[in-house]
């Protein structure tokens, strides 16, 4: 018996994906900037990925950059913005935002170019006890050179979905004043949207977003393929030289079948969405009551009517989490945890820890992702063991430890 | 449970050593007649262990008096690490004269264990740590 449930990590290939991307390994497999027979029978299903991918965003073809995956389209929408805006702009000093949750493809972005370029400050936002992010701080944090603000849209380790439309208001409200003003200074709005894409609109449009990171093995795509949307007339300059391809934004031969995979899994996940969104949430509120009831001392860690429905983060205190992670394996279930010990560094879940929550409740915390494929006898079999798995582990430790 | 442990895939995490002892913890638990604890923590981690020894005398083949390790149990909150090696560390300790246990070392706990990742080393110093607090604490009781 194998359960898995840890789809924020990553998700099988869809049949109907593989099925797609079969032919551009071996037969088709002709370099898509080829003028040749080749070549463009490999760049029509380039094209046809690009405008599924754009359908999927509501946005124009032309705005779809395929990358290698997020962390590279986090990676081109932060430093090369800031790139662009210093060598085309000459602007001075400039300032950019982004919160204290993000993963760590856009906050280490963030934390390098503070460490490293005098011309850019940089500011953190807090979130709130349920890990979603202050408005009133991020509003007042916004200065006359603010040029970026950056913030996911469901954070990966919580599902906390975060005010994307909210933060729009805002950053329309800013630019209004600057237009006024004649400021020199643009204001852009990036999120990495890679949690959400399964259960959540990506129009563009309607989130009124410049940059917005995807990524493909997170939607039933394969690995190695992430989008990256740049909305027209953003100012973005390369971080990686070339070819040219992808508008000189992303040199490097193009990835055919992984972009019609990417392609493919998107426009799954289009049609999918709103019978997915009902499924799991279900399934998962079946979990979070299940271990309520079954396991004492559990603490779901965010709000349960603000998560992704796949998601549900949950402390059990006494037990530490690489711990409650190994037995559940043995027994067959795959969860992740945001303990240190299975991190390789000592502190727990920088998320967790952002949110207030202590230390010793964080190295408790398991992360159970759903998907559509699991099923109520699974989670009903999880909380069975878990319960188990977690009193085993609460024994073996002392009474003070145990408070 | 032998042969899960042997063809298990954490195995290029952890030895099958470590597996064994974190899945069939040895001298696990409180130990009712002991004299002396010694509790420990690591304030970053978050791991805390908890050594129960029962210390007696015998005599030793030289025919000379000695103190020793007739009993040892653990209490451990953490990781697997954390837990198979305060396991193993009371196999180590156990029988030992209290000279002895003192000199174990955290070479010798990572022997007995096949080794641990770099990441989790800091766990075998606390079983270690814990186990020389309690030693020290029947030392000052007496």
């Amino acid at each position: 018996m194998k359960i898995y449930l840890d789809h924020s990590a990553t998700t099988p290939v869809d049949e109907k994906v593989l099925k797609a991307m079969n032919p551009y390994f071996s037969e088709k497999f002709g370099n898509a900037t080829s003028i040749h027979m080749f070549g463009q029978a490999a760049s029509v299903a380039v094209q046809n990925a690009r405008e599924n991918t754009a359908l999927f965003l509501s946005c124009d073809p032309k705005e779809v950059v395929f990358t290698s995956g997020a962390t590279e389209a986090n990676n081109i929408a932060i430093l090369g913005l800031v790139r662009a805006l210093e060598t085309k702009r000459g602007l001075g000093k400039i300032h950019i935002i982004t919160s204290t949750i993000e993963h760590p493809a856009v906050l280490e972005c963030f934390q390098f170019l503070e460490r490293n370029n005098d011309n850019v400050e940089v500011d953190y936002i807090p979130v709130d006890k349920e890990g979603v992010v202050d408005l009133d701080k991020l509003e007042k944090k916004i200065k006359e050179n603010t040029v970026l603000i950056s913030v996911m849209y469901v954070n990966n380790e919580t599902g906390a979905v975060q005010p994307l439309e909210k933060i729009s208001e805002i950053i329309e409200k800013t630019k209004e004043k600057r237009a006024q003003e004649n400021s020199k200074f643009p204001l852009y709005f990036h999120t990495d949207a890679v949690q959400a894409a399964n259960f959540f609109s990506c129009n563009v449009k309607n989130l009124k977003v410049d940059l917005l990171s995807l990524s493909g093995h997170k939607v039933y795509g394969p690995k190695g393929i992430g989008v990256l949307f740049v909305k027209e007339k953003t100012l973005l300059m390369a971080v990686q030289f070339g070819g040219h391809q992808e508008r000189g934004l992303r040199s490097g031969t193009l990835n055919v079948p992984g972009i019609v995979g990417m392609g493919e899994a998107l426009l799954l996940a289009k049609g999918q969405r709103k019978e997915n969104f009902e499924k799991v949430s279900k399934l998962r509120d079946l979990l979070i009551e299940e271990v309520k009831k079954n396991i004492p001392k559990s603490v779901l860690n965010g709000d349960q009517k603000n998560i992704s429905p796949s998601h549900a983060n949950i402390s059990f205190e006494g037990a530490e989490g690489e711990a409650v992670l190994l037995d559940l394996d043995f027994e067959g279930i795959a969860v992740s945890t945001g303990s240190a010990c299975a991190s390789g560094s000592l502190k727990p879940s920088h998320v967790l820890l952002a949110m207030g929550i202590p230390s010793k409740e964080a190295h408790s915390a398991i992360r159970f992702t759903l998907d559509k494929e699991n099923t109520k006898e699974e989670i009903e079999l999880v909380v069975k063991k878990l319960s188990a798995v977690v009193s085993r582990i609460r024994k073996m430790a002392p009474e003070i430890a145990k408070k | 449970m032998r042969d899960v442990i042997n063809n298990y895939r954490f195995k290029d995490m952890y030895t099958k050593q470590v597996l064994e002892h974190f899945r069939n913890p040895r001298n696990l638990g409180k130990l009712k007649n002991h004299n002396t604890v010694g509790q420990e923590g690591n304030p970053s981690c978050g791991d805390v262990m908890k050594i129960y020894l029962k210390i007696d005398s015998r005599k030793n083949k030289e025919g000379k008096i000695e103190e020793y390790i007739k009993d040892i149990k653990f209490e451990t909150l953490g990781c697997a690490a954390a837990i198979a090696v305060s396991s193993l560390l009371t196999e180590a300790a156990k029988g030992k004269s209290v000279l002895e246990a003192k000199k174990i070392t955290k070479e010798d706990i990572l022997k007995d264990a096949g080794g641990l990742p770099p990441a989790k080393i800091h766990c075998s110093m606390l079983g270690i740590d814990a186990l020389r607090t309690a030693i020290k604490n029947y030392e000052d009781k007496k």
